[in-house]
C-alpha cells in the first residue's frame, strides 16, 4: 500500500469526495451482504409470517421453530454433515500433500523430469475429456458408482493450484538451503517435510482454503453419481429440498418419528429451507476472514508480477 | 519472470544426482497416478463421440459410426440455442467482469480509511464465499411467487405478482446481476494489486500540473490498468465455450419453461446424459466443448505471447 497520510497529503482524494466514495462502496457492499443477511433472518421468522408478508428483513413474528423441526430427527443432516465435514477434512489434507509434493520436485532445477512432469499437469488444464467421458470411465472402469471415493479422489488433483505452488516454491529461492541439507545428509523427503513446509505456510493456509472449500460445496458429483442417502453431502441435501420440500417429509425417517404425521402437517416449511441453507453456508463464511489477508496478499503477488 | 541468483561458478551445483531424482520422482507418482485415472483416462472416452455407446459393449467395443453423431447434434435446435446462450453470457460477463472489479477496486483504494477499506472488502468477497446451491435459495427467497421478497413489495405497490421461474425475458438479468454479485468483489482484488504497483510519482507529477483526482484517474490510474485488463480479457475469451454449470442449472432450479435463455452447453450435455440418456449425443456436444475450447485456449495464448511472452501459460 502507498502510504498516504490522512486528509493532508496532496494525493489523497478530498474529505467530502470521500464520503460519496465511502457511501457508493458502501451500497455495493450492502448490496453483496443484505441477500446473505435475508437467509438468516428467513430462518428465524414464524413460517405463517413468511407465508403473509413473504420473506422480508423485518419479520412480523421471530421463531426458532425451523432448528427446532431440523434437529428433532435430524438424523440425515447430520449424516449429510458428517460427509460434508469428513470430505472437506480428508480431502484437503490428501489433496494439498499431493500437491505440494508434486509442485515441490517440478520446482527443482536440478530435477530431471521438471519439465515433463509440468507439462503432464499442465495439459490438463487445455484439453479434457468433460463430463460424459468422465462419467463413463469412473462408472465403467472404476466402478466408483455410489462410493464415497468418488467425491473424494478425482479432484484430488488441480493443475492449476500445482502450477501457484510450484511458482511460490521457486520464488521462495531456497536453493542455498536445500544444497546445505544435502551435504548434511538430508534425505529429500525431509529437507520437503522440514524446510519447505514450514515456510510455505501463506501459501498452503490459501490453497487449503480454496480446496477446503471445493470439497465443502460438492453437490454436482453427489447428483451424478450417488443414490445412497447416506452419502449426500450437506450441499446436496439442501439441493434436493430446494427441488422439492416433500423430500425431507418423505423421509420415512422423518414421518415414522414420534408424532410424525402431526409434524409433517405443520411443517415450517419455508423457514426449515432457510434453517438448511444456514447450515449449508455458515462453515465457510465463518472462516474465510481469517484467511483474507493471505489470499488478497497472494492474488495481489501475482498481478504485480505483470 | 523469477530472478535467479547469480551462477557460481560451481560445478556440482546443477549437476542432476540421480538418488535424488529417484525421491523426486517418488514424490511425484501420487499426482502422476490422480491425473493418469481422472484426467488422462476420461480422454479416451471421448471416443464416445464417434460410437455408438452400447454399457454392455464397453466404449472400445462399442460400434464406431464415424461423424453421425456430430450430423444429430447440429441438426438439433437445443444444442445451437445452448451454443448461443454460452457465447452470449459469456459475452456480457466479459464485460461486467471487467468493469465492474475495475470501479470497485478504485473505489476502494482511494478510502481514506484503510480500516474501512478493509472491512467492506470482506463484505464484498463474502458471495464469493457461498455455494450455487445456497445462491439458488437466495434468489429463490428473493423471486418466489409465494413468498418471495419482490412479489410482496409488488403487492404492496398494488401491482400483479411476476412468476419469475416461469417468464424467460427476466432471466438474462437476473443470472447477470447473480454473476456480478457473487465475482466482483473477488475479481477487484486482482485490481487492487495492478493499482499499489502504480507509483505514487506520476500523480505528484499530475497535481503539480493541477490535475483534479478525477482527470488522475481518467488519465493514469485507468491507462495503467489496461494492460492487465486486456490480458485478463483475453484469457476470458479463452473460456467462451465452457459454462458455469452450477449458475446456469442451479440457479433457475432447473425450470424446463427456462430452457430457452438458460440452457448452456454443458446444461445440454447434463440433461441429454442424463434426462434423455443419450450418450451419443450428449459426448459429441462435450467433445465440440473440449475441442473448440482447446483451439481458443492455444490462439489466445499465441497473442498474448506476442503482447508480453511473461504473461504467455506456455
Amino acid at each position: 500500500m502507498a502510504k498516504r497520510k490522512h486528509h493532508y497529503h496532496p494525493l489523497a482524494v478530498k474529505p467530502h469526495t470521500n464520503v460519496i466514495l465511502s457511501i457508493l462502496v458502501g451500497l455495493f457492499a450492502l448490496f453483496c451482504f443484505l441477500p446473505i443477511l435475508l437467509i438468516y433472518i428467513g430462518s428465524f421468522t414464524a413460517e405463517k409470517a413468511i407465508k403473509i408478508n413473504g420473506f422480508s428483513f423485518f419479520p412480523a413474528k421471530w421463531s426458532v421453530s425451523a432448528y427446532q423441526y431440523l434437529f428433532k430427527d435430524g438424523g440425515q443432516i447430520l449424516q449429510s454433515y458428517w460427509v460434508s465435514i469428513s470430505l472437506t477434512v480428508f480431502g484437503t489434507v490428501l489433496s494439498l500433500l499431493i500437491m505440494t509434493l508434486y509442485a515441490y520436485a517440478i520446482s527443482r532445477k536440478d530435477f530431471a523430469l521438471r519439465r515433463q512432469l509440468t507439462f503432464f499437469a499442465y495439459f490438463t488444464m487445455l484439453f479434457n475429456g468433460g463430463m460424459v467421458a468422465a462419467y463413463i470411465v469412473n462408472t465403467t472402469v472404476f466402478g466408483l458408482r455410489d462410493s464415497y471415493w468418488v467425491l473424494l479422489i478425482p479432484t484430488l488433483c488441480s493443475a492449476y493450484n500445482i502450477i501457484v505452488l510450484r511458482t511460490f516454491f521457486t520464488s521462495l529461492g531456497t536453493e542455498s538451503l536445500v544444497e546445505a541439507a544435502k551435504i548434511d545428509g538430508a534425505s529429500e523427503l525431509r529437507i520437503y517435510a522440514r524446510i519447505i513446509l514450514p515456510i510455505s505456510k501463506p501459501a498452503l493456509a490459501t490453497i487449503g482454503l480454496f480446496t477446503a472449500i471445493a470439497y465443502f460445496s460438492k453437490w454436482f458429483e453427489v447428483m451424478l453419481y450417488i443414490e445412497n442417502n447416506k452419502l449426500y453431502t450437506i450441499q446436496y441435501l439442501l439441493q434436493r429440498v430446494m427441488k422439492n420440500l416433500e423430500y425431507l417429509r418423505s423421509n420415512p425417517e422423518f414421518a415414522m418419528s414420534e408424532g410424525g404425521v402431526e409434524l409433517l402437517e405443520n411443517l415450517p416449511g419455508e423457514s426449515m429451507r432457510m434453517a438448511l441453507t444456514v447450515l449449508a453456508m455458515t462453515p465457510v463464511l465463518a472462516f474465510y476472514p481469517f484467511f483474507q489477508k493471505y489470499f488478497v496478499k497472494g492474488l495481489t503477488l501475482g498481478s504485480v508480477k505483470g | 519472470m523469477i530472478q535467479l541468483s547469480p551462477r557460481r561458478p560451481s560445478s556440482h551445483r546443477m549437476k542432476v544426482r540421480w538418488k535424488d531424482n529417484i525421491s523426486l520422482f517418488l514424490m511425484t507418482v501420487p499426482g502422476i497416478i490422480v491425473f493418469i485415472c481422472f484426467s488422462y483416462m476420461p480422454l479416451y472416452g471421448l471416443l464416445l463421440a464417434f460410437k455408438n455407446f452400447v454399457p454392455r459393449l464397453g466404449i472400445w467395443g462399442s460400434p464406431w459410426v464415424g461423424s453421425l453423431n456430430f450430423q444429430f447434434m447440429f441438426k438439433n435446435a437445443t444444442f445451437w440455442l445452448s451454443l448461443r446462450n454460452t457465447l452470449l453470457y459469456n459475452a456480457a460477463f466479459l464485460v461486467t467482469g471487467i468493469i465492474c472489479p475495475m470501479l470497485l477496486a478504485i473505489g476502494l483504494n482511494e478510502l481514506l480509511s484503510k480500516k474501512l477499506a478493509r472491512t467492506l472488502q470482506t463484505f464484498v468477497i463474502m458471495p464469493h464465499f457461498v455455494s450455487y446451491v445456497v445462491v439458488s435459495v437466495i434468489v429463490f427467497a428473493l423471486c418466489s411467487a409465494d413468498n418471495g421478497m419482490i412479489a410482496h413489495f409488488l403487492d404492496s405497490m398494488g401491482s400483479p405478482r411476476i412468476a419469475f421461474y416461469s417468464e424467460t425475458k427476466y432471466w438474462p438479468w437476473i443470472l447477470n446481476i447473480v454473476h456480478i454479485w457473487k465475482s466482483t468483489g473477488y475479481s477487484s482484488i486482482i485490481y487492487m494489486g495492478a493499482l499499489t504497483g502504480i507509483s505514487d510519482e506520476y500523480y505528484e507529477a499530475a497535481v503539480i500540473d493541477g490535475a483534479t483526482k478525477w482527470q488522475q484517474t481518467r488519465y493514469i490510474t485507468i491507462p495503467f490498468l489496461i494492460p492487465m485488463t486486456v490480458i485478463l480479457a483475453i484469457l476470458r475469451v479463452g473460456g467462451m465455450f465452457s459454462s458455469n454449470f452450477d449458475l446456469f442449472y442451479q440457479v433457475p432450479l432447473n425450470s424446463g419453461q427456462l430452457y430457452p435463455v438458460t440452457n448452456t452447453i454443458d446444461v445440454f450435455v447434463y440433461n441429454m446424459l442424463r434426462t434423455s440418456n443419450n450418450v451419443s449425443l450428449s459426448s459429441a456436444a462435450g467433445f465440440f466443448q473440449s475441442l473448440c475450447g482447446f483451439i481458443l485456449v492455444v490462439t489466445v495464448n499465441w497473442i498474448i505471447r506476442k503482447i508480453d511472452p511473461d504473461l504467455a501459460m506456455f
